[in-house]
């Protein structure tokens, strides 16, 4: 071992005693700013908590159900007194759950369709030229900036919708209730679906090219066609990896503000499922989009404890989503591999 | 009994001359079977049959023109981009016998084994001329599923997928064209193969544990009844106890032996005395030629070529 | 056995292997009707994403490219009824640069520092797989939660230096620092990743040799191990920077939504750190119909210039990656 491959070997660091003090300072040193960081992160999930519990407890279970304009109710909290005895807290945020959730939910099982297919096409089917060019196309879906998704969606999608799927009846069907105008849960649900494939891509296919050869090899030679022969072994094979790119996908889904807040529409209105189809074609606004728009009010006391109890709500959530796809991953693993 | 000439050794003619023999000598197998005659394993009275003549052996000395052509490779070379694996190999695969294919490692003896079944075509840079033939079809005419329904294989490493051991067995049966059987069409095959592999008795009394809690030996064998439940006409085998202990090696010795009488085996192994045991017909690879072929006793008794006594004997591998 | 059996049974079984031969079917048969919808579906949607991606680079380019001009990039916008005098987006440029300049600043140091303590020391274990989960909650967590708590953490008094304080003591909050200081949150976990994955890929012996040599862990590390991974510290940190460019929220909470860049105080150079402005992606967002200024082409053409950065970044990390490939001995 010569001395210019290590680097450096000057004198100054030629002791002949272990510097064990130096060493342990470093060591502790670094431990403290990584727990520093730890003690931040802690401490946003606490502060967050108690800055948004008024808003809990001034409405108790009510917070979460519906019942009376949420959008009204918001402009109440804003505009109540100064005084903190006179705050007003009402609100029923069941319209903004229903909507995060909706499209969320949606998005995500589109995508995970979606992503198990392409990722089916980039590892088995697809020729050679086409398949070194997906790589850098799944990446660069993955790097556009969400506000870039939110203009394209508000400047093409948004106006489509309006002018070619949603007709005079139909907005002659909801007129008492709610104004058609484009922004609607569909545009939300296609471009979020969009911004979700590229991750669940990324897993996917490197779970799948990760599947032993030779189970694959052993179906094929039992005269099992590819596709059987992918769709039985393989894909049984990374149920936990599905699994687990779904869970991370749907933590992005709810998190997803600025988009959803251009094109889903400024209106806290939960869509009717029993609309039938118009229901998708209906505008709404999730959680996150909501702080959005609010966030020029934080300063208002019982305003920003509210925006602060949504926050809440969707730390806990992706948490509570990080926990529930770890378990389903454990269960899933008897029978098959684990997931990246 | 028969039509006997001299008895006390063999002797091979073939249709080529290869009395004398340069070290690197291969010989091309025309279409018909060369008749060998052997002394030890067809007795004394092992005689040349010529094909016209009728069956007059008796049952114990059945001589190797008895059994019918079953696969033909012909000229078969394969190249991965510049490197030969195999060069210009034609022999033949009977029904009813099993055939070893022997060389050392890197002679191109699992690369002709994995050709026979298509395998070798899912490597990109594989290119392959010569014909292979199937009961006189030529492979290439027909569809790949189709070819290996009637020619199995079974890999060094026992693969058995993530599945209870049913699944496994009746996988095969389920996963081709679009009408998948029902449970209970299928237990009668999957028994059936359970038992001809020689697993029937260790796991016949649950089905649905999974494959992956057998031992080796068992996954193995487990591979080889999964393989029988689509009735191959032709198993190929890739050193398939190479990777399993002695004791699973026997059992599974023993099922080939007992196999061959349904369907043509081919068998890769760099273990001799393993080809020894359970081989009739012999094939010696060495770097992609086929250097000789021919029965079993013939070759690790007397073979022609110095290359092979010297592989037989033990100086090289 | 007989021999009589043998020979029956090998007859029986040589007729058996005849008949059992199926007959030769199409080759079409070996492949359902489900078999085949399945491949073409995975088709269709292998297919569909090239022409997505296309459609978006194309038509950004396109748009961008009719609405771009010189004047636009070099002029600072106006507040203005009128269109066209709006002017450009000068200091939405400026100031992404600034948050990702900052936001890098502060999220390489820190990060390494952790990745460091991770790979090397990581000592209580416990201790450990905590802060590594700390740092997959910020990976998942929403930006627009981490913007929201640092405005609550810029507001404090403790803060005020960091922001424009009123006269009543009421802590603005909003700040190029209190940006950046989030900004740098949401780098973080790509440093540390990039920073991990650099340094696990140097083999035990390297270390093991400076061991050796009687250097202790802190002056290995410092002279041995970190120059080495300087590809991977490269990488997370760029990764880092193409995020921070692309997040709106954190500005939207954090920057106070100044059209140009207003500076706060009198320290040159830090006045412009207390105060507020604007970035491209906060630009777009008030441009598009979602906010007020309802100018689509300025908003598209600033859209260009935000992709045209971040893919930049991104193919400067596909080289750093590519380049960075080190042989060990």
């Amino acid at each position: 071992m010569d001395e210019r491959y290590l680097g450096v070997f000057d004198e100054s660091d030629d002791k002949s005693k272990k510097e064990h003090p130096t060493n342990r300072r470093v060591e502790l040193m670094l431990g403290a700013l990584a727990s520093l960081i730890l003690v931040f992160i802690a401490g946003m999930v606490i502060f967050v908590f108690l800055k948004g519990l008024p808003s809990l407890t001034g409405n108790g279970i009510s917070w979460f159900g519906g019942g009376g304009n949420v959008d009204e109710q918001l402009t109440n909290i804003f505009n109540s007194p100064a005084e903190p005895e006179n705050y007003v807290y009402e609100l029923n945020a069941f319209p903004l759950l229903w909507s995060t959730f909706l499209i969320a939910f949606v998005a995500v099982c589109l995508a995970t369709v979606i992503s198990i297919f392409s990722s089916i096409f980039i590892v088995e089917f697809a020729p050679r030229p086409l398949e070194r060019i997906l790589e850098p196309v799944v990446k660069f879906l993955a790097a556009i900036p969400s506000v870039i998704y939110g203009l394209l969606g508000i400047l093409i999608l948004v106006p489509w919708i309006n002018n070619t799927l949603i007709t005079e009846d139909m907005r002659e069907s909801v007129r008492y209730v709610i104004q058609l105008d484009g922004t609607s849960v569909l545009a939300g649900v296609i471009i979020l679906t969009i911004m979700i494939l590229p991750i669940m891509i990324a897993i996917i296919t490197d779970s799948l090219r990760a599947v032993p050869q030779v189970w694959r090899e052993g179906a094929l030679a039992l005269g099992v066609n590819r596709w059987r022969a992918l769709r039985t072994v393989s894909l049984r094979a990374i149920r936990p990896a599905i699994v687990a790119a779904a869970v991370l996908a749907t933590a992005r889904a709810l998190g997803e503000a600025i988009m959803l807040a251009m094109v889903t529409g400024s209106i806290g209105f939960a869509p009717n499922p029993f609309d039938g189809f118009l229901f998708f074609l209906e505008p709404s606004r999730p959680l996150a989009a909501t702080i959005v728009d609010g966030a020029e009010g934080l300063s208002v006391e019982p305003f920003g404890q509210t925006m602060y109890a949504f926050a809440f709500i969707l730390i806990i959530s992706t948490a509570f989503l990080s926990f529930a796809g770890w378990a389903a991953r454990k269960s899933l693993s008897r029978y098959s591999i684990g997931a990246k | 009994m028969g039509v006997g000439q001299d008895q006390q050794e063999p002797e091979v003619s073939t249709n080529g001359s290869l009395h004398t023999v340069p070290p690197l000598r291969r010989i091309v197998v025309g279409h018909e079977v060369p008749p060998i005659r052997v002394a030890d394993e067809y007795g004394d009275a092992g005689a040349v049959q010529s094909p016209e003549e009728p069956l007059r052996l008796p049952e114990d000395q059945l001589g190797p023109e008895w059994y019918d052509e079953c696969m033909r490779t012909e000229s078969l070379s394969i190249r991965f981009g510049e490197k030969e694996a195999v060069k210009e190999v034609s022999l033949q695969v009977n029904a009813g016998q099993v055939l070893a294919l022997i060389g050392p490692s890197g002679c191109g003896k699992t690369t002709l084994l994995r050709s026979m079944n298509k395998l070798v075509d899912l490597t990109p840079t594989a290119r392959r001329t010569g014909r292979i033939l199937l009961d006189g079809e030529d492979i290439d005419l027909f569809d790949d599923t189709q070819l290996r329904r009637r020619v199995g294989m079974l890999f060094q490493q026992p693969n058995p997928f993530p599945m209870s051991i049913f699944d496994n067995i009746a996988y095969g049966l389920r996963e081709r064209g679009s009408k998948r059987p029902r449970k209970k069409e299928l237990e009668p095959v999957v028994v059936d193969a359970l038992e001809r592999a020689g697993l029937w008795d260790e796991v016949g009394d649950n089905l649905d544990h999974p494959a992956l809690s057998l031992s080796g030996g068992q996954q193995q064998r487990l591979c080889i009844a999964r393989s029988l439940a689509v009735t191959p006409e032709v198993l190929l085998l890739d050193e398939p106890c190479s990777a399993l202990d002695p004791i699973s090696t026997a059992i599974i010795e023993e099922t080939v032996v007992q196999l061959k009488d349904e369907m043509a085996i081919v068998i890769v192994t760099h273990n001799l005395q393993q080809a020894e045991r359970v081989a009739d017909q012999v094939a010696f690879m060495y770097l992609g030629d086929l250097v000789e072929y021919g029965s079993a006793v013939q070759i690790f008794n007397d073979p022609m070529a110095e290359r092979t006594k010297d592989y037989v004997r033990g100086d090289f591998g | 056995m007989s021999t009589a059996t043998t020979r029956k049974r090998k007859q029986a079984a040589v007729r058996r292997t005849r008949a059992a031969k199926p007959k030769k079917i199409k080759s079409k048969d070996s492949w359902s009707i489900g078999d085949r919808i399945g491949v073409g579906l995975a088709w269709f949607f292998g297919l569909m994403l090239c022409f997505i991606a296309a459609a978006i680079i194309l038509y950004m380019a396109w748009k961008g490219i009719s609405f771009i001009n010189w004047e636009i990039i070099s002029t600072s916008p106006e507040a203005s009824l009128e269109q066209s005098k709006t002017g450009g987006f000068l200091d939405p440029i400026i100031g992404t640069l600034l948050l990702t300049i900052i936001g890098a600043a502060i999220a390489t140091p820190v990060g390494v520092a952790v990745a460091i303590w991770l790979t090397e020391y990581g000592r209580p274990a416990p201790l450990a797989r905590f802060v590594e989960a700390g740092i997959e909650i910020i990976v998942g967590a929403p930006s627009i939660v981490l913007a929201i708590f640092g405005l609550l953490v810029f507001q404090q008094g403790f803060f005020s230096p960091f922001s424009f304080t009123a006269e009543g003591g009421e802590v603005f909050g909003r700040s190029f620092f209190a940006a950046g200081a989030v900004m740098s949150l949401i780098a973080l976990p790509f440093v540390v990743g990039g920073t991990r994955e650099a340094l696990n890929s140097i083999p035990r012996h390297v270390r093991e040799a400076s061991y050796a040599l009687g250097k202790d862990q802190a002056s290995t590390i410092r002279r041995v191990l970190l120059p080495s991974s300087r590809s991977g510290i490269a990488t997370g940190s760029t990764l880092g920077m193409a995020q921070i460019a692309g997040d709106t929220a954190v500005v939207v909470v954090l920057l106070g939504a100044s059209l140009q860049i207003a500076p706060e105080g009198d320290v040159p150079g830090l006045d412009v750190l207390k105060g507020t402005g604007s970035t491209l992606t906060s630009f777009v967002f008030q441009n598009s119909p979602a906010g007020e200024g309802n100018a689509p082409d300025k908003a598209y053409a600033a859209a260009f210039v935000l992709l045209s950065l971040v893919i930049l970044l991104n193919l400067i990390v596909n080289r750093i990656t590519r380049k960075g490939k080190q042989v060990w001995g």
